[in-house]
């Protein structure tokens, strides 16, 4: 097992999957690392990659005019970062800055597509890993919009 | 049932509605003591009279500890009591924190909001037996940086090397290098035996549910969590029935509950 698919057999989000597909997605990925203060993606660039943090923390920000960048989330090492897209390219809406020094499997998503295509069980599983991230992210969303403290 | 006179000896400003007053009996002679997780009725003569958490320590005698949100004509009008200005004060009054339960487990303490108030008695109380405890967390939400109390408090409370202390808000600027969150996502990070730990909750009461649902998919048993529950409350003592809220009056039979004992309550809407 070379150094990325080790690192993808020890991240929560992976801990579903099969050793075969993790091979393969391990083909899909590259090691990246930013510094502290550095930009992971901006909005309106094109979003090609799927990032897997396994150290550091980025701020996940909405830039809201004359009130400067809003930090919306924070996204941990054990976490993702991005979405899964399989059809057209697309473009981040938000930008993620490293908080801290970070590092990172970004995952090439058109290869990923590619692969999963090739693969419908890969594509499944990816899938439902996926939608509970999803899940989570809707219900912690509703929440922020709650404004809980507001009273 | 008379609101004994007290005199401010000191304000402080938390947030930019929130402050922190010190209060001394007008008489002289300390203040009677209490137990974390109790209330005093305030009363700003001429105005009217609320319910406000203890926010001390309960294990130094001395002056009295109140945190107060200007929210209405008699929380705006205790809030800007200057030095020296006269309040009433009736109490304690309630149920404290199960503090007497925590030597020997984990304890976490999650609050939001103002409800780290009335639950920064019990972590006086927790740091004070240290010793006698498994792991000690507590994770604090707020809705922005600006709104976190106790910010120098929290700070020193982190730099414990036997206290793990998460804070996290809801949004904040670009300045702001800790975490943005709800509560319910550092929930998990926590580190704590389901099976051991002693749970105290106190916030927003939409915050505490969604809270005592993690809590308890994490698998801590409902009688093992505490929260304390906040509504209308007039005389303090379960005469009027302002508080009434089911079987229980919240100023007598509370404000701190175990889960197990109300959570066919909670989720009522009728009440």
């Amino acid at each position: 097992m070379d150094a990325i698919e080790t690192i993808l057999a020890a991240h929560p989000f992976f801990k579903d999957l099969a050793p075969r597909h993790l091979k393969v997605l391990a083909e899909c990925a590259s090691t990246v690392s930013f510094a502290a203060g550095e930009y992971l993606f901006r909005e309106n660039e094109a979003a090609t990659n799927f990032y897997v943090l396994y150290h550091g923390r980025v701020a996940l920000e909405v830039v809201a005019g004359g009130r400067g960048p809003l930090t919306i989330r924070t996204v941990e090492a054990g976490e993702v970062l991005g979405w899964l897209w399989f059809t057209k390219p697309y473009h981040w809406r938000s930008e993620a800055r490293a908080l801290e020094v970070t590092r990172a499997l970004a995952l090439d998503v058109g290869e990923v597509a590619r692969r999963c295509e090739a693969d419908h069980e890969l594509g499944y599983s990816l899938l439902k890993a996926y939608s509970h991230v999803l899940a989570v992210l809707f219900r912690v969303a509703f929440v922020q919009l709650l404004d809980i403290y507001g009273t | 049932m008379v609101p004994e006179p007290y005199l401010v000896q000191g304000v402080k400003k938390e947030t930019g509605d929130t402050y922190t007053l010190t209060l001394a009996p007008a008489g002289g002679g300390p203040a009677p003591a209490f137990a974390p997780g109790q209330f005093n009725m305030l009363y700003a003569f001429g105005v009217g009279e609320v319910p406000i958490s203890i926010s001390g320590d309960p294990g130094q005698p001395g002056p009295l500890v109140h945190t107060i949100r200007a929210v209405g004509a008699v929380t705006r009008a205790l809030c800007r009591l200057k030095r020296g200005g006269v309040l009433g004060v009736r109490g304690p009054f309630g149920t404290p924190w199960p503090v007497d339960l925590a030597p020997g487990k984990d304890v976490v303490v999650i609050a939001g909001g103002l409800g780290l108030a009335p639950l920064r008695p019990a972590v006086y109380w927790l740091l004070n037996r240290r010793a006698e405890l498994g792991n000690l967390e507590l994770l604090y939400g707020a809705r922005t940086p600006q709104d976190l109390l106790y910010r120098r408090e929290l700070e020193r409370w982190r730099g414990r090397f036997d206290f793990r202390v998460h804070v996290t808000v809801d949004a904040a600027r670009g300045d702001w290098r800790g975490n943005v969150g709800v509560v319910t996502t550092v929930i998990p990070r926590m580190r704590f035996d389901p099976a051991h730990t002693l749970a105290l909750v106190c916030g927003p009461e939409i915050m505490m549910r969604f809270t005592l649902q993690e809590l308890v998919k994490a698998g801590v048993p409902p009688e093992q969590i505490f929260l304390s529950m906040e509504r209308n409350m007039k005389c303090g003592v379960g005469l009027c029935g302002h508080c009434q809220w089911g079987p229980f009056f919240i100023c007598k039979d509370g404000p701190v509950f175990a889960l197990s004992r109300i959570q066919e309550w909670l989720g009522r809407r009728e009440v």
